[in-house]
């Protein structure tokens, strides 16, 4: 049974806004949706990104001199909650998933357009709460883990607010899910089976059912956190009989997934990036759709090893060890499976490929001291250090924001029909990529050698270090120069992109650019190879 | 072929060389000041070179592709349509399921070497109630020892201090004064949130938790001061809650215990 979706039909059409006026409005068109998802979570990422240089300017010299202590505490509670609430999650999931999916199933629009809408639209008030919570009494400034019970102790408004927050956001991030587990397996054309889908409905469909299983649960946690601050009942207050690590136990239940949830889709991102640009179909794809599944499975059981110095039990840690360290074997798969995408193509250098490649490596990087911080021995060194900090960033900085970057260079095009600048773009790709490593790689040391994270001081003898930090953050900060010139310059004057200039095969690229509000005029293709590179040319041949 | 085939084994054996080189070579950790320290300091060894290996290998093959399979401008059409080859996809599942459960048993060796797999039975007995649960610390100690040494201590942590309290001179310090070569035990609790007890040079941390004491047990290696961070968020002063621990020759430790001593209040 197929259903048809019609928004025009559904929606009174001459009350629709036209032109960019329809970005401000309540579109249920997944196309606008996932674009409002996008420059909202870039406009997210300007602040998140400006607190971070604030952070690095004050860890630039190892007194604490460039703005109180709290408001320390509060800008990197802030940082990490925007950037992975308001940024990661909603670009990498709501923008490019609203985007593509309708498209690679083959449907007019997403399987609740209104749902969808109003995920979308439950982002941008909760992010500005979050900001202006620090006009009230000072934003939270617990960390975004906000731990118990320094998050009860700590000005209660601030924390509130956070909390609210994070519940509305976990709510838009859940109806999401619901809509593209929905949308892959009952809007799909009936003639498409699922292992003819492109890769990022695989990566979807494995996220969608992660943030379904475990988000409740950190809302669960939330609200009961929040009765601790507000209603001074003691689930984890331990003045009142509360214990401290379950609210870590089931923090960390959401909290680990999240991980995969900002970074399983850019890996379903990027397996439809590489093949397009290299010419080759993607490398082992029932392997990949396989492994994608294994640490949607894994990723569930690894929790703890969040908590290696939380006071565990031996078992415990041994279990949550080995375990985590197996996430390694999928994950790795994935990327033998990318270099062999690569291997024997015909390559084209362009910005998309380049930030690509650039992704693997920093992941790969990443996932090595992911591998070395799941060994409980290693970790009881480490943890809650500035090397946990580095680690973390190579994952969701070199590898998930690399991908969000690379897919813009790659669906520009389609969505406003210009070319980005390719010469831009390139020189987009260098800063960043420097000053990336630049700014992280150092912290590794830092961390071995004695310094926390969550820190405003630090000893004098970090500091030479800290500033070549300090430097690879003022990079990534100018990076962004050349790529808001670029985005503006080619929308308006950008070479025309035709509608298929990369010569794909996904079903996105078979219509017009930009595409027409039902996505294709007359009947959607049926598109059941979507990596089938080279078969063509030597069937024609 | 055996051209191709010869370069192949020659760079995997450059990568291996040069790995191996840098991670004998080059020391990213702070010195080793307690039994656990070049245990630790192994472990990370092992790590570092299988990880240099994977990286370097991995880096070389992604730039290596993006040189030798670049569309030349002369190029039309596609690279070559493989999708996929079955031995290969097994050799790299594999290889790296062997590679991670050899790294999880040699893990599970170094921590039960560390101690951390022993039963917590501590010797705390005396300072609190036998009921009272004690959560799991790295442990280094059995019984007995602890009762020939008793070398017990108990850490409390607030916001954004240290206090050591040692219960056999009957005071609190808020350095910690240890004996070199001695093994040491601390129960440690908070008095608001969490905090935690690290020391860089001991390659040791854990939490201390408000309502749930922890044990933490190390034996220092050399004679010197070196810091005790507070490593867990715990407030706008978190990255100024530091302590010293000075480890000492037994004489001199000797003097500064029986100098703080005082004499114990009988009732």
């Amino acid at each position: 049974m197929t259903i048809s979706i019609d928004p025009q039909k559904t929606n009174n059409e001459s009350l629709q806004p036209k032109g960019w006026l329809r970005y401000f409005s309540f579109s249920l068109d997944h196309k606008v949706i996932g674009i409002q998802y996008l420059v909202c979570g870039f406009l997210f990422y300007l602040i998140g990104g400006t607190l971070a240089s604030a952070i690095r300017i004050e860890l630039a010299s190892p007194m604490s001199d460039f703005m109180p202590r709290d408001v320390y505490n509060q800008v990197l509670t802030l940082h990490g909650t925007i950037m992975i609430f308001l940024w990661i999650v909603p670009v990498v999931n709501g923008a490019f998933g609203n985007y593509l999916i309708p498209f690679y199933v083959g449907a007019r629009d997403m399987a609740f357009p209104r749902l969808n809408a109003v995920a979308f639209w439950l982002i941008p008030p909760s992010g500005l709460m979050l900001v202006a919570s620090y006009f009230v009494e000072g934003a939270a400034q617990a960390g975004w883990t906000a731990y118990p019970p320094l998050s009860i102790t700590t000005p209660q408004s601030g924390q509130i607010i956070w909390i609210m927050s994070v519940l509305l956001l976990g709510g838009s991030s859940i109806f999401g899910g619901i809509n593209f587990i929905a949308t892959i397996i009952k809007l799909r054309r009936p003639e498409l089976k699922l292992m003819q889908l492109p890769m990022y409905c695989w990566a979807m469909l494995g996220t969608s059912l992660l943030v379904v299983l475990s988000t409740p649960v950190l809302a669960g946690t939330l609200i009961l956190l929040s009765f601790d601050i507000i209603a001074n009942t003691g689930f984890f207050n331990p003045v009142l009989g509360g214990n401290v690590v379950v609210y870590q136990h089931l923090f960390w239940f959401y909290s680990h997934p999240a991980v995969y949830i900002m970074v399983l889709p850019a890996f379903g991102l990027v397996s439809e990036i590489l093949p397009v640009h290299a010419r080759k179909p993607l490398f082992g794809y029932t392997t990949m759709v396989f492994s994608i599944m294994g640490i949607v499975v894994l990723g569930l059981v690894v929790w703890a090893h969040h908590m290696f110095t939380s006071g565990t039990p031996p078992w415990m840690r041994l279990f949550f060890t080995i375990a985590t360290a197996f996430i390694a074997v999928p994950t790795g798969i994935k990327f033998f499976n990318w270099v062999a995408t690569l291997w024997g193509g015909k390559i084209s250098i362009n910005s998309a490929m380049l930030f690509s490649c650039g992704f693997i490596i920093n992941f790969v990087f990443g996932g090595i001291t992911g591998v070395a911080l799941a060994q409980v021995p290693f970790d009881i060194h480490v943890h809650d250090t500035y090397f946990v900090v580095a680690h973390f960033h190579y994952i969701v900085y070199g590898g998930t924001v690399f991908i969000i970057f690379s897919s813009i260079y790659h669906w520009f095009p389609k969505v406003t029909g210009k070319m980005l600048n390719e010469k831009l773009g390139i020189l987009h790709f260098i800063i960043t990529f420097i000053g990336f490593n630049l700014c992280f790689a150092p912290q590794h040391w830092l961390g071995l050698n004695g310094m926390p994270r969550r820190v405003a001081e630090y000893d004098p003898q970090f500091q030479f270090v800290n500033q070549i930090s300090s430097l690879g953050a003022l990079l990534m900060a100018i990076s962004t120069i050349p790529f808001l010139i670029n985005v503006f310059l080619s929308m308006r004057n950008g070479k025309n992109a035709g509608d298929n200039p990369w010569n794909a095969l996904t079903p996105e690229w078979l219509t017009s650019s930009p595409p027409p509000v039902e996505n294709w005029e007359g009947e959607a293709p049926l598109v059941e190879e979507p990596y089938g590179y080279g078969k063509e040319i030597s069937e024609q041949k | 072929m055996l051209n191709k085939n010869f370069y192949l084994i020659l760079i995997i054996s450059l990568v291996f060389a040069i790995s191996f080189w840098i991670g004998f070579n080059v020391n990213l950790l702070p010195a080793e000041a307690s039994i656990n320290a070049p245990i630790y300091d192994e472990l990370f060894k092992i790590l570092f070179i299988i990880g240099l290996i994977i990286f370097i290998g991995m880096t070389i093959a992604v730039i290596y592709s993006l040189f030798k399979f670049r569309k030349r401008n002369d190029q039309i059409g596609d690279g070559i349509a493989l999708e996929g080859n079955l031995s290969l996809e097994i050799v790299w599942t594999i290889i790296p399921s062997i590679i991670v459960l050899l790294i999880g048993l040699y893990s599970y060796n170094i921590y039960d070497r560390m101690g951390g797999m022993k039963e917590l039975n501590h010797n705390h007995k005396m300072m609190s109630s036998n009921t009272e649960k004690i959560w799991a610390g790295i442990s280094q100690t059995s019984d007995n020892e602890i009762a020939i040494n008793n070398l017990s201590i108990e850490v409390s942590a607030m916001q954004f201090a240290f206090l050591f309290n040692y219960p056999k001179g009957n005071f609190i310090s808020g350095e910690l004064h240890v004996p070199v070569d001695q093994k040491v035990s601390m129960k440690m609790e908070s008095k608001d949130v969490i905090h935690a007890f690290w020391v860089p040079e001991f390659r040791i941390k854990q939490d201390i938790i408000p309502g749930q004491p922890t044990i933490l047990n190390f034996t220092p290696t050399k004679v010197g001061k070196y810091p005790i961070i507070c490593a867990e968020l715990c407030g706008p002063y978190h990255g100024g809650m530091r302590a010293s621990i000075i480890v000492e020759e037994e004489s001199d430790y000797n003097e500064w215990f029986n100098k703080n001593k005082k004499p114990e209040v009988n009732l």
